[in-house]
């Protein structure tokens, strides 16, 4: 018999991550490498522990590998529990037949055998691309305080952006009269974080229900939401301040790691009263070698350098030789950039080489076309030649 | 269950009273090394990568951060259900006390050893920082039928008393005939690294022995006082390795590590050295952050000047500060402007804005953990 929690963490990680192109291609987006020595998922997971929510269910579907190889034990962020912890939860066979995750609110549904087993009073769900350090018991005391049904964290983001969000126009007491999933004209600038908390059993109602319509596309934001609030259901926003940032795509992703060497970034994963965990190295300290020059980076444990790093975020093992130029990039665990070459805007995945006197990637003042530019990727493992030339915005994944 | 099953035996307090204050509060297993390391992180990984799943830490005092470290061993992979672990720490009863040699230590142990299922013994003191293969010397102590293996290294030295060494001499076929402890001498000695291989039943019969003879020390009344009777052999280790025995030798130690091939050596992909994780975020440098031929931990925000220099987990360098040959160990605050040379700086210390600490290469200053400066 497993005891009784009182919130139960639903955390989605099964998208495929398309926009993120070659770093997904072998791997789940939660699983994609971020900020030095962490990925994506660690962030979510870590705020669950430091807020006190101690039974995480992982709901994973697309190359999922590396990710259930990651999250293991759950030993990492003290998720390894007796009673509760982490549990990777890909879809199953039942007896009545199999089937993938359809949607978002569908995987939480397939799960629900998963959630009674704890007989939560809430539950929260939460997606594996976004970094972001939040208390989330403070998301379910506001959730208790209005005896809601539902309460959705919310932030306020530029009006011009608010069309690419789920906009949610609220009354002054914080209570949602009306969703809008990516409205062309946003009537508030209010925007859904994608967290939510849930009494459960309204959930486990409205999930039933959604299950039987045949014309949902079984996804929270679309379906699920606005079925609630047309039933008259209590839902509220939970505001949030703080940084909070989407890393669904080449852009974003490298601004997020760009954003961690802003010291005006409200984002310090050096608090020791909310650390991020992560999965860690066994490496030694990073070296830096006589006449090698590492100015506003952030360089982690097993790194070697002996060239110039200027506004990196470089990863674990990560060599940068000498003569090496490495600026306004992201160089992933065990890349190597050969002497003497040139990385510039880009993001080098996981194990890739970048052969002597490469040049990768340009600057924008240096790109007479501006529609031209933008971040190049390098794939992981994959080998730029001596003396190639990787053009800016290009995306490669197979040797050049 | 294998046949070849290895009891692995480590010594942490071993040769404390030569580290002056760094072992002040804390055990030679615990002393900081390398940026993120404890000495026995060495010797544990050393074990762990040569397939010995069961370890046992013998301690006698100050031991609170030794214990604090390992925890339940998980670290190292040795949180298991049979074997993995074991802290030991002094089993008295009120007519035996403290104990005062290895060969006394052992004894207190005699049942932990009693129920291994183990058929070999390794057992290492934390003084010796290398990175060695130790099934290489347990496949030469099979072959060669010796009683006793005995790791050593040769090197060009000159010794006197105070520096805490064993020095082996071996006759025409390898066998050793002469030990020494501490001889005052110069030249190539072949000095013990303080790792020896040892079939169980073979130490469980020195171990009582000693018990009914009051003999305490594993050196004086084992090694050299039956050198001529037990068949004793060496196992020569031709790789990087260095024992600490003196705050010189401790500053010269982490000073290696900023040779490249050292860190190869020391460090290799397949054979990693596990140490406690921290969960700290990477390092950061600020802008106009200088750093040159330095060894740089996790968690480290540098606005300053590094150079020469190792940085533990969680140092602080402000703004204008300059770091020169030095060591500051784990969450060191050093304020802006203010200048380090040839210092080593224990744990939590702060050191103010604008102040000034200058040692001498070979002979460093040393600051107490905690302290301000």
């Amino acid at each position: 018999m497993t005891r009784k929690k009182e919130c139960v963490a639903m955390l989605l990680a099964g998208g495929q991550g398309s926009r993120l192109y070659t770093l997904t291609k072998n791997q789940a987006k939660p699983a994609v490498p971020f900020g030095g020595k962490y990925r994506i998922i660690d962030f979510p997971l870590s705020n669950c522990v430091n807020s006190g929510i101690d039974t995480v269910g992982v709901l994973t579907q697309y190359q999922p590998l590396e990710l259930n190889e990651y999250i293991g034990s759950g030993q990492p962020w003290d998720l390894d529990r007796l009673n509760g912890g982490v549990f990777v939860l890909p879809p199953y066979q039942k007896s009545s037949g199999s089937d993938w995750y359809k949607g978002t609110a569908n995987a939480i549904y397939q799960n629900i055998k998963f959630i009674d087993r704890y007989d939560p009073d809430y539950v929260l769900i939460l997606s594996g691309d976004h970094i972001y350090k939040m208390d989330y018991s403070e998301m379910l005391k506001t959730h208790r305080d209005n005896d809601a049904a539902c309460t959705i964290a919310a932030l306020q983001v530029e009006m011009e952006e608010a069309s690419r969000f789920g906009i949610m126009n609220t009354n002054p007491d914080g209570s949602i009269y009306e969703f809008e999933e990516k409205p062309a004209h946003p009537k508030s600038n209010l925007a859904s974080m994608g967290i939510y908390i849930f009494t459960w059993s309204k959930l486990r109602h409205y999930l039933e229900l959604d299950e039987q319509n045949p014309n949902s596309s079984k996804d929270f934001g679309h379906d699920v939401l606005p079925a609630m609030l047309e039933a008259g259901e209590r839902m509220f926003t939970h505001n949030f301040e703080g940084y909070w940032k989407d890393v669904g795509t080449i852009d974003s992703l490298w601004e997020a790691n760009m954003d961690l060497l802003n010291p005006k970034v409200p984002l310090d994963l050096y608090d020791p009263s909310w650390k991020v965990y992560s999965r860690n190295p066994v490496k030694p300290p990073h070296y830096v070698a006589q006449g090698a020059l590492v100015e506003n980076s952030i360089v982690t444990e097993g790194c070697f350098i002996a060239g110039t790093v200027d506004f990196s975020v470089l990863f674990a093992g990560a060599r940068v030789e000498d003569g090496a130029v490495v600026r306004d990039s992201i160089i992933m665990p065990g890349a190597v950039v050969k002497r003497g070459a040139v990385v510039e805007y880009s993001i080098v995945a996981e194990n890739a080489v970048i052969g002597e006197g490469a040049r990768v990637g340009m600057r924008p003042e240096e790109c007479e076309d501006k529609d031209k530019w933008g971040v190049t990727v390098i794939g992981s493992k994959v080998k730029i030649s001596c003396g190639a030339s990787i053009a800016p915005k290009s995306m490669i994944d197979t040797d050049v | 269950m294998k046949e070849t099953k290895v009891l692995g035996i480590v010594f942490s307090n071993m040769h404390d009273e030569y580290m002056g204050e760094i072992t002040h509060n804390r055990t030679m297993a615990s002393v900081p090394f390398g940026g993120r390391y404890r000495l026995i992180d060495f010797t544990l990984s050393n074990m762990v990568n040569s397939g010995i799943e069961d370890i046992g830490v013998i301690t006698k005092s100050n031991y609170q951060s030794l214990m604090d470290h390992l925890g339940s061993g998980r670290d190292w992979d040795l949180a298991r259900k049979r074997g993995g672990l074991c802290i030991l720490p002094p089993f008295s009863s009120a007519n035996s006390g403290i104990y005062q040699g290895r060969l006394d230590a052992l004894a207190g142990i005699q049942n932990y050893i009693k129920r291994s299922k183990a058929r070999y013994v390794v057992m290492a003191d934390c003084d010796v920082i290398c990175n060695i293969d130790l099934s290489k010397v347990l496949a030469q102590h099979r072959e060669s039928g010796a009683d006793l293996t005995l790791v050593y290294k040769r090197e060009r030295s000159k010794l006197n008393r105070s520096s805490d060494t064993t020095v082996l001499c071996f006759d025409e076929n390898g066998r050793v005939n002469d030990v020494l402890s501490s001889p005052e001498s110069d030249g190539e000695h072949c000095c013990y690294l303080d790792i020896a291989v040892i079939e169980k039943s073979r130490l469980e019969r020195i171990i009582a022995e000693g018990v009914a003879r009051n003999k305490k020390s594993f050196k004086r009344d084992v090694l050299i006082a039956q050198h001529a009777t037990l068949d004793i052999r060496g196992y020569e280790y031709g790789g990087y390795a260095v024992k600490i025995n003196s705050m010189k030798s401790y500053y010269k130690a982490n000073m290696d590590l900023l040779n490249l091939e050292v860190i190869d050596e020391l460090f290799p992909d397949n054979k990693p050295v596990y140490t406690k994780v921290r969960d700290e975020a990477p390092a950061k440098y600020g802008l106009n952050a200088v750093c040159a031929n330095s060894l740089v931990a996790d968690g480290c925000v540098i606005e300053g000047e590094v150079e020469n220099s190792i940085l533990f987990r969680g140092v602080k360098v402000g703004k204008g500060a300059k770091i020169k040959n030095s060591i500051i160990m784990q969450g060191c605050d050093v304020g802006e402007n203010s200048n380090l040379e040839c210092v080593i700086i224990d744990k939590d210390v702060t050191v103010r804005a604008g102040r000034s600490l200058m040692g001498y290469n070979t002979y460093p200053v040393y600051i107490t953990k905690g302290s301000t400066v």
